[in-house]
């Protein structure tokens, strides 16, 4: 009975305790079209076939024992009680046979309700989470590109919301409405045989009824779909809000977004309201469009009986009237279930949307080994960890070559953009050999960053090309290619978790010793130790519990431990007072000596100590050099590390 | 709590109180139109010694369509009413938490996370809405039809109602034993679920370091981890549930038979019941038994609702620690700042942020504050406006101690550009408006110029009505920096507090920024804080931070001489921090 109450309230879509919330993209609740429930079902069939077909059966007897207490019913007092009225002695064993009889199918039904119930959660919860784990494998191998193009409000309302309404119409609608079918299909077979005149009445105003019910539920489904819009809207700008709440106070600005909120907050009340109406009256409409067609047909019965019209007994028209109610209700639960799966086949369109983007392609086949020298000096692979590393780059010819790992990076005339019709990076050339500190400097916007995300392959270069010892990253397999480069981000991203894990993410095969060794490095390793739990204290929501500068200094010892041949740091020590910076500076720079190291900073004095600093402006490589080389040149470089002491 | 939540219903009373008027009306609809159908059976159909009863059956399907017009109207207005009262409702609430969070002082938004506030805001309120819906409805329903069907019953024939007497605590015990078994794994599936949303949150802003340390399949792993529980739980929790049906099945079909049988005694031996009257039980039977059903399935919402009801109400009790002053000054004299012995913890009890710091500035003055990671530079600065209260000590400004002031007039004069910044979605125009509300173009493009943003905002194809994103994802961070300093200049301030504002913005800007604060706001005093020795050496004096105590104070040449931190930060500076550059 589950549906019957749900049916008081409306789907609202907000679920889940852990959503951001954001903006949300409410796809358009049209048509459910075709190839979505048969890609629903499909997930059915292909694993439950059995289950499915043993579900079908038990609702069948389910449904049919309910038929058959109706039709019972009616029976009863015709042909088991009313003969015995006045009899002598009357005998009650033909009533005790037919209530056994009875006994035995509502058993059956019983049981059939149980069975089906039981099943059908292995199947929900089945399909359910066979799509989120499908959902989630996809995501993992999506392009940075889909990230950047969508806010994570929505990327999470697919796991959140559209997983919500597939679990209502999955668990509830489908059988319902299979019972219901079913149910329908054998009364009117009972109706027919009663009576055709009567029959067809009733067919007339059940259509009359669905012709209401079609016009209240889509006046709902409007405003259904304005409800989901405007709480998409409150979430987002609650989230806003919130996030920024602080700016809010220094500016004293709290009236004024209250007052935003409220003219939002107005507007979903509104469409909530409306929506929650329309789901409301659907109940009692129906029912009493119900009641009435039982008076009517009462009427029209009574003078079909007694001016003798259609051979219709009175007998007749009192299990009539018994069925005509049976057939009404199902017709009513089918109509309440089609909001829920018109907005559970809009939530599967989206999810199959995000399963079927396409993935980050990677034709590599260069891959990275564990290598050792064999007597000759020659590179040979092996199974145990040696320390040296070759990329193994099998050859059409059907050879195999092996080259050492070194972390010689070459971008060779590279162009780049986001988009085709605006490049960000023109005729870039770099040229790191192994051991070698380059430095990026400029201006926000220059493209410091791009670069570096081009090497990783984030983002696929237009023109030009990027080699790595010597070898296209094109060819280079994607996964191989990053697990050579170690890398700390400009935003640090931690995840729950303690502080152990979150450094060990860099290598999940560190011992802790090693943990412990890269936290020192990073010069972490005195704040951990100072924290309540020390390294096994819970970090969660990105860490908030640290400070900026506490977060850039784990993500620093996560790349470490890792021990990479090339390092990328990416502002990575821009919230770090340039103190301890240079207590973390001189740990990496004795990590990575013999390897290459790309650093990013606006800090001059972070970059000045490196082999090569490129001056990027626009897009565009403008001086190169050693410090010394590029202050002599009285250049751009020049003229910002005088900046310092312009003043003076 | 209840009273808590209740007081917010305030302008739907009337809907509230209607609703379950309505409800009750078509209960009672609802319990006569089974009546009238006996008769019409009766005495229509089966009237007049079995031969119709046309006029009967004329009267009572006229009685019947005028109850189920009445019922309607009742159904729909219990429908209507009960939408109007709930969602009113729930806007209410949303309204008073949103304004309650405006009222909080940082130390009330320091307690609640961000996402929590979401969630308490939106998801919670929904449930709570559509439990204050059910209650309004249901819970006014359920009871009455079983109380009118069972006195119906018991009217029509006492003796065969008893049967429902043994019905009902069998349905009670069982419904009573699955939902105490299932309650306490739905609570444990519903935790889940909050860890599955932030294993998907994490990844999703997360994905860069996910993909550059290759670790997409520990993160599917991680993932399939907690689905699969979720799944092992909701599979178990529902199956518990799957009791349901069979249970009312069985207290429905063996309440039939045994009426039917009982009936069919009383009716043939004893002669003290009509067929009709046994149509009419068996329907009462269902009714009740229908809302004995709904009354257990509120009873689940509910307590699924208290969890809800109980974080919202944490919210709306919340007190802001900060209150305004009774007679508060309205005016800020000028811009001096003066610290008397404060000491500052953030908890209550908590190690001390700062110790015994004493400060004399001088309306007008520039200082500069340098310290290293997490030695409360933030912390000092944010006392000046009143973001947080001393634990001990006084902070004055303009001569006069900061908690005299109205709040908004303290703050309006003491213009404060947050480390961690925000702009918020709208174009440049409407984030710089922020800091005052009736700027002219002119205006904005003078602080604009000031804060070294002009020139970038107009490359823009659209200029100040370029639209920012949420969160300002669409400009750099030093452009985001720069509109932010614009922003607080706006507000023409009488101090103004830079905490490490300028530090994506490259040297030169960031030298010419302050150039323009010298000389355009000469007599703003100006606080900076900086990692950035050169940001803050021209500053007439500058403070040396550490560990929440002031290590040193002078100007650049001063602490050059005297401050060991002062000396270091700034060799370390000045040599690229290593010895091999």
């Amino acid at each position: 009975m589950a549906e019957k109450v749900k049916e008081q309230t409306p789907p609202v879509q907000m679920k889940g305790g852990g959503m951001r919330g954001g903006p949300r993209v409410i796809g358009k609740v049209g048509k459910p079209d075709k190839a979505t429930v048969k890609r629903l079902l499909g997930y059915i069939f292909k694993d439950y076939k059995f289950h499915f077909v043993l579900v079908i059966v038990c609702i069948l007897c389910s449904s049919l024992a309910g038929v058959a207490g109706s039709l019972f019913l009616q029976t009863l007092i015709d042909d088991y009680i009313s003969p015995l009225i006045g009899t002598e002695s009357p005998d009650f064993t033909p009533l005790l046979k037919v209530l056994c009889v009875m006994g035995a199918i509502y058993l059956t039904g019983m049981f059939s309700t149980f069975f089906y119930n039981r099943i059908m959660v292995t199947i929900s919860q089945g399909v359910q989470k066979k799509i989120r784990d499908e959902m989630f494998e996809n995501m993992q191998r999506l392009p940075i590109k889909y990230f950047d193009q969508r806010t994570h409000g929505d990327i999470m309302s697919h796991y959140t919301n559209d997983i919500d309404t597939l679990r209502q119409m999955l668990s509830q609608s489908i059988p319902q409405a299979f019972s219901s079918v079913i149910t329908i299909v054998s009364v009117f077979i009972a109706m027919v045989t009663t009576s055709v005149y009567l029959t067809i009445f009733v067919i007339i105003t059940i259509a009359l009824m669905m012709l209401v019910t079609g016009k209240i539920a889509g006046r709902s489904g409007k405003y259904f779909v304005g409800q989901q819009k405007s709480i998409a809207e409150v979430n987002g700008y609650i989230e806003e809000m919130i996030n920024g709440q602080k700016v809010v106070k220094v500016f004293c600005h709290e009236d004024a977004t209250k007052a935003d909120f409220d003219r939002l907050n107005d507007e979903l009340c509104h469409n909530a309201r409306e929506a929650n109406i329309s789901a409301n009256i659907l109940g009692p409409v129906n029912n009493n469009m119900g009641h009435m067609q039982y008076g009517l047909v009462a009427v029209l019965g009574g003078i079909l009986a007694v001016n003798g019209v259609g051979g219709l007994t009175l007998g007749g028209i009192a299990a009539f009237l018994q069925l005509s109610k049976s057939f009404t209700m199902p017709v009513n639960q089918i109509s309440q279930q089609i909001n829920y799966i018109v907005m559970a086949l809009a939530g599967a369109k989206r999810i199959f949307a995000l399963i079927d983007e396409k993935h980050e392609d990677d034709n590599g086949y260069v891959t990275l080994v564990n290598a050792e020298r064999n007597l000759n000096g020659e590179i040979t692979e092996t199974e145990k960890h040696t320390g040296m590393w070759a990329w193994k780059h099998p050859h059409e010819d059907g050879t195999t070559t092996y080259t050492e790992l070194q972390g010689r990076v070459v971008l060779d005339m590279v162009d780049f953009g986001y988009t085709e019709e605006k490049m960000v990076l023109h005729d870039i050339s770099i040229f790191a050999e192994p051991g070698q500190k380059i430095a990026f400097v400029g201006s926000t916007g220059a493209g410091k960053t791009t670069i570096t995300n081009l090497i990783n392959r984030f983002y696929d270069i237009a023109d030009g090309k990027i080699r790595y010892d010597g070898i296209n990253i094109n060819k280079i397999k994607k996964a191989d290619l990053r697990r050579s480069l170690g890398i700390v981000l400009q935003e640090t991203c931690l995840f729950t978790g303690t502080v152990m894990e979150n450094i060990r993410y860099g290598n999940l095969s560190a011992t802790d010793e090693e943990v412990y060794a890269a936290a020192k490095l990073a010069n972490a390793d005195d704040f951990i130790r100072r924290l309540p739990q020390g390294y096994d204290t819970m970090l969660t929501e990105n860490g908030a519990q640290l400070s900026q500068g506490q977060r850039q200094l784990i993500a620093i010892a996560r790349a470490a431990v890792a021990d990479p041949p090339v390092m990328i740091l990416d502002e990575a020590t821009s919230s770090i007072d340039t103190r301890t910076e240079a207590i973390v500076q001189k740990g990496m720079d004795s990590l990575m000596k013999g390897r290459t190291v790309f650093v990013i900073a606006h800090r001059l004095s972070t970059v000045q100590n490196s082999d090569v600093i490129m001056v990027l402006e626009k897009g565009r490589i403008i001086e190169r050099g050693n410090h010394e080389k590029l202050i002599a040149e009285k250049g751009k470089y020049y003229q910002l590390y005088t900046g310092m002491f312009e003043l003076d | 709590m209840i009273k808590t939540l209740l007081s917010r219903v305030r302008e739907f009373k009337k809907p509230s109180i209607l609703t379950p008027i309505c409800m009750v009306g078509e209960v009672f609809m609802e319990v006569l139109i089974p009546l009238l159908m006996a008769s019409l059976i009766d005495n229509g159909i089966e009237g007049n010694n079995g031969q119709g009863d046309l006029n009967h059956i004329y009267l009572m399907a006229g009685l019947i369509m005028i109850a189920c017009i009445l019922s309607l109207l009742a159904g729909f207005g219990g429908g209507k009413f009960g939408a109007i009262a709930s969602t009113g409702f729930a806007r209410n609430l949303r309204k008073d938490m949103f304004h309650k969070v405006q009222e909080y002082s940082f130390e009330n938004i320091d307690k609640f996370s961000t996402a929590s506030l979401v969630t308490r805001l939106t998801s919670d309120i929904t449930r709570v809405q559509d439990a204050y819906q059910m209650i309004l409805r249901i819970a006014v329903r359920s009871p009455i039809t079983l109380i009118f069907s069972l006195i119906m019953a018991f009217s029509i024939n006492a003796q065969i109602s008893l049967v429902f007497l043994a019905a009902i605590p069998i349905l009670a015990i069982g419904l009573f034993l699955i939902m105490t078994h299932a309650h306490p794994v739905f609570e444990r599936v519903f935790k889940r679920y909050d860890k599955l949303n932030s294993v998907v949150q994490e990844n999703v802003s997360g994905m860069r370091v996910v993909k550059a340390f290759v670790r997409e399949e520990h993160e599917t792993e991680k993932f399939k981890g907690v689905s699969k529980s979720i799944y092992d739980d909701f599979c178990k929790a529902e199956k518990l549930l799957a009791f349901n049906g069979p249970l009312m099945q069985l207290c429905m079909y063996g309440g039939m038979i045994a009426i039917s049988w009982l009936g069919a005694q009383l009716i043939v031996v004893d002669n003290a019941l009509t067929t009709g009257e046994l149509m009419g039980i068996m329907t009462y039977a269902m009714q009740i038994l229908m809302s004995l059903m709904m009354l257990s399935m509120i009873f689940v919402m509910l307590t699924m609702a208290r969890a809800s009801m109980e974080r919202i109400c944490e919210v709306l009790g919340e007190e802001s620690t900060l209150q305004n002053p009774e007679n508060p000054v309205t005016e800020v004299k000028d811009g001096s700042i003066r610290f008397r012995k404060v000491d500052f913890a953030y908890k209550k009890g908590g190690s001390l942020a700062l110790t015994d710091v004493d400060l004399d500035i001088k309306s007008g003055e520039t200082i500069g504050i340098i310290g290293g990671t997490g030695s409360s530079k933030s912390t000092l600065v944010q006392l000046i406006p009143r973001l947080y209260d001393v634990t001990d000590g006084v902070v004055e400004v303009g001569g006069r101690n900061v908690k005299e002031y109205d709040i908004e007039a303290l703050r309006n004069e003491v213009a404060m550009v947050l480390q961690k910044n925000v702009l918020f979605s709208g174009t440049i125009k409407d984030n710089l408006r922020w800091g005052n509300a009736e700027a002219s173009d002119e205006e904005l493009e003078r602080v604009c110029k000031l804060a070294c943003a002009h020139d970038f905002i107009t490359s823009f194809p659209d200029g100040y009505d370029t639209y920012i994103e949420q969160g300002g994802t669409n400009v750099s961070g030093g452009q985001k920096q720069r509109l932010c300093i614009a922003r607080a200049l706006l507000k023409k301030p009488k101090i103004l507090i830079l905490d490490d504002s300028t530090s994506a913005v490259d040297t030169a800007t960031d030298a010419m920024i302050r150039k323009a604060f010298r000389e355009e706001i000469p007599d703003t005093t100006k606080l900076i804080i900086a990692q950035r020795i050169s940001s803050v050496q021209d500053a007439d004096r500058i403070i040396v931070i550490e560990g929440g105590k002031i290590d040193g104070m002078g100007t650049h040449e001063e602490l050059l001489a005297s401050n060991e931190i002062y000396k270091e930060v700034y060799y370390s500076q000045q040599k690229g921090g290593d010895d091999n550059g």
